[in-house]
């Protein structure tokens, strides 16, 4: 169908290849300054990650990093995937409001979102292929010669990949009018709500299955952390990393990449940023209430005398209730700054969670402790730095921060009124 | 244009609950009949700690041969190159000797956590590893409750390391090779439920040599590794936390959620949408159309 489309649209398919491709390698060649600190440093990282991912896959996962027996997961999995993941829940969330309630007001930021998420998904998800010890077996539950239906990671592996399906689909319109391919967008923009929709359902499946993912390590993960209700506390939890990533990304974006933003988007920001500091204060309150169900259910009272009670205390109260009250109070307020401060002790709050759960409180009671490498570090770092890369990359080149909602396959009837409002 | 979103929609609705289809969860969960599978007794009071399993074991499995000095206050785990160790223990009736390998679970929590079926339950009890379907994510590792399943980390080809009840023996109609080469008549091979009644036969005529339980008949399900001892279980290293619950069991629930969640989420978002564009559209009628 899309073949047709673009042999419709410009009678001789070779041509537009060849325009395309010239196209593309002017796109590649790098705009601005190439030798910024940001440049320097991020490179030099990369490189680094490269050499250091070189030997892993030559000499095996005990080369550079600290994982043993006792603990087959470490950093990779717990920061890169697992709370990694649960950043990118942002872009579902937004498709909900925008596509699903119609909420026009967060319009503007759902092709950043997106992207954003889908790259983390690219980049931490696929993280995990440097964590396997046998990457070239990867693609067996996928092809179907051995499929594991009983368990969760194979649940949750085939929801990363519809789902990062579905992100492309999301985000596609933004590639096509980039490339100037005008039929293939309308069919694209056409297949954004099915996205949407399948998105958000596989979304809420696997988020909640990273967590559901700890239920078999009953009695491994510390018992102020284990309840069988992680998948919820996850899925909850997902919802109010995701939205304070989209805060505190758009913070940066709105400095680094000003130029690109859009008007709309520069005038209602203020806005969005409020309403979304309200959201994660109502979700954040429904977390703590859902947490102190948990806690009182699994009778963890006579936890929280010991050191671990205090570490659980800390998370709790320190990076949950406190920002949950401070995103409500900089709502009232309207005051950016708070909203921002809370978002980014959210963050760290969510980074606290995912790996009090996966490495922190795992095997606690392990006489010798899991502490990565500075190569696992280094690695991590590296794989953020190359998402930063493509990131950067696409915000300059793709109409993502400023773009034309008016052809969105949301509400054709309000196209117009869109449309005068983005003009 | 509105057919064809609602079109749309109910194939991805569709698509979502033929992958639905593929997600079934009870498989590595549900009970089976336990008669047929085969199991080893180990009588604790028995064992001499002589270590003739661990070289059988690595004879038979083409493992480096066990060192010949070893410190036997130092406790041993088994490690990618050795699947069973015997250690030492000091208990309360003096030291006692323990051999430990794989437990070979009734309701394996590897095999059911495991995405690939690498790590898979054979009909006749015997939990083994498949190397062609490993992808070596090392979940096993993570749900095993006796921390069993070993990762070659020093292996740009790493294998997962466990015992596997030498199930080529079995097949040639032999016994596992520790069990065949044990001097003190310490490992019995056979039914698992035959070796149950065997060790309840045991307690019942010698009550004050064993204490009245067998770990392994009802611990995480059932395993087919079962002990007596002379003292408790956990004076000989084993866990008693673990509960009577099948580890699969804790994801059960979860995993039966996922096609409910994936059939029904799908048509109450798109009702959610049109909700929610009918609305925009009274509302903006009501409004008289700003445009």
């Amino acid at each position: 169908m899309t073949m047709q489309l673009v042999d419709g649209a410009r009678p001789n398919l070779w041509d537009e290849a060849r325009r395309f491709g010239g196209f593309l390698l002017r796109e590649l060649k790098p705009k601005g300054k190439l030798l910024t600190p940001f440049n320097v440093i991020t490179g030099g990282i990369i490189l680094l990650s490269a050499v250091l991912l070189t030997i892993r896959f030559a000499k095996g996962l005990g080369s550079i990093t600290n994982l043993s027996q006792d603990y087959p997961w470490g950093l990779w999995i717990g920061f890169d995937v697992i709370t990694g993941v649960a950043f990118a829940g942002g872009a579902y969330v937004i498709v909900f409001m925008v596509y699903i309630l119609g909420q026009e007001k967060y319009h503007p930021i759902v092709r950043v979102t997106v992207l954003n998420g889908f790259l983390a998904y690219v980049f931490y998800a696929g993280a995990l292929l440097l964590d396997l010890g046998r990457p070239w077996n990867v693609v067996n539950p996928v092809i179907g010669n051995s499929f594991g239906v009983s368990s969760v990671l194979f649940l949750v592996a085939w929801h990363f990949l519809l789902y990062m399906l579905a992100q492309f689909v999301e985000f596609s319109p933004a590639v096509a009018e980039w490339a100037g391919w005008q039929r293939v967008r309308k069919v694209l923009g056409a297949m954004t709500l099915g996205a949407v929709i399948f998105g958000i359902t596989l979304s809420m499946l696997h988020q909640s299955g990273l967590g559901a993912l700890y239920l078999m390590a009953k009695e491994k993960v510390h018992p102020l952390w284990y309840s069988e209700f992680i998948p919820v506390l996850f899925l909850v939890s997902s919802i109010f990393a995701g939205l304070s990533l989209v805060i505190f990304e758009g913070s940066i974006t709105h400095k680094v990449f000003h130029h690109r933003v859009g008007r709309r988007l520069a005038a209602t920001h203020h806005d969005i940023v409020r309403g979304l500091a309200r959201i994660c204060a109502a979700t954040m309150f429904v977390y703590l209430f859902a947490q102190i169900l948990v806690f009182v259910h699994g009778q963890r009272w006579q936890y929280l005398g010991s050191g671990w009670g205090w570490w659980y205390l800390l998370e709790m109260v320190g990076f949950v209730a406190v920002p949950a009250a401070l995103f409500l109070c900089g709502y009232r307020n309207g005051c950016l700054p708070v909203i921002r401060g809370a978002a980014l002790m959210t963050l760290i709050g969510i980074v606290l969670n995912r790996l009090n759960v996966s490495v922190i409180g795992f095997k606690w009671y392990a006489e010798v402790r899991y502490v990565p490498t500075w190569m696992e570090i280094v690695v991590t770092l590296g794989v953020i730095s190359a998402e930063l890369w493509v990131f950067r990359w696409v915000i300059n080149r793709m109409p993502v921060l400023d773009f034309d909602m008016s052809e969105s396959s949301h509400a054709p009837e309000g196209a117009e009124r869109a449309g005068v409002i983005a003009a | 244009m509105k057919r064809r979103d609602w079109l749309k929609t109910v194939c991805a609705a569709g698509g979502a609950s033929l992958a639905a289809r593929g997600l079934r969860a009870e498989e590595a969960a549900a009970p089976e009949p336990l008669t047929d599978r085969v199991g080893v007794l180990v009588d604790t009071t028995k064992c001499l700690g002589c270590r003739m399993c661990e070289f059988a074991c690595a004879r038979a499995n083409e493992l480096p041969e066990p060192e010949q000095q070893i410190d036997r206050s130092v406790r041993r785990d088994t490690t990618p190159d050795q699947w069973t160790v015997v250690n030492r223990y000091e208990t309360e009736r003096g030291a006692v000797y323990r051999k430990q390998q794989c437990m070979h679970c009734v309701q394996p929590a590897c095999a059911s956590a495991c995405l690939t079926r690498a790590m898979y339950r054979t009909p006749d009890g015997a939990v083994t590893w498949r190397e062609g379907k490993c992808m070596g994510c090392r979940y096993c590792m993570v749900s095993c409750p006796f921390d069993v399943p070993k990762f070659e980390y020093d292996s740009p080809v790493p294998k997962i390391q466990k015992c596997q009840l030498c199930w080529s023996r079995l097949q040639e109609g032999e016994r596992p090779a520790c069990v065949s080469n044990c001097p003190a008549g310490a490992l019995k091979f056979g039914k698992r439920r035959e070796l149950l009644d065997e060790a309840r036969d045991r307690i019942y005529h010698e009550p004050d040599k064993y204490v009245h339980e067998i770990y392994g008949e009802h611990e995480v399900g059932g395993t087919s590794w079962l002990y007596l001892s002379a003292v408790p279980f956990e004076q000989l290293g084993l866990p008693t936390h673990l509960g009577e619950t099948p580890f699969p069991v804790y994801t059960r629930e979860f995993l039966y959620a996922v096609p409910l969640v994936l059939t029904l989420a799908p048509p109450f978002l798109l009702a959610l949408n049109r909700a929610s564009r009918a609305r925009e559209v009274a509302e903006e009628e009501g409004e008289g159309g700003e445009a």
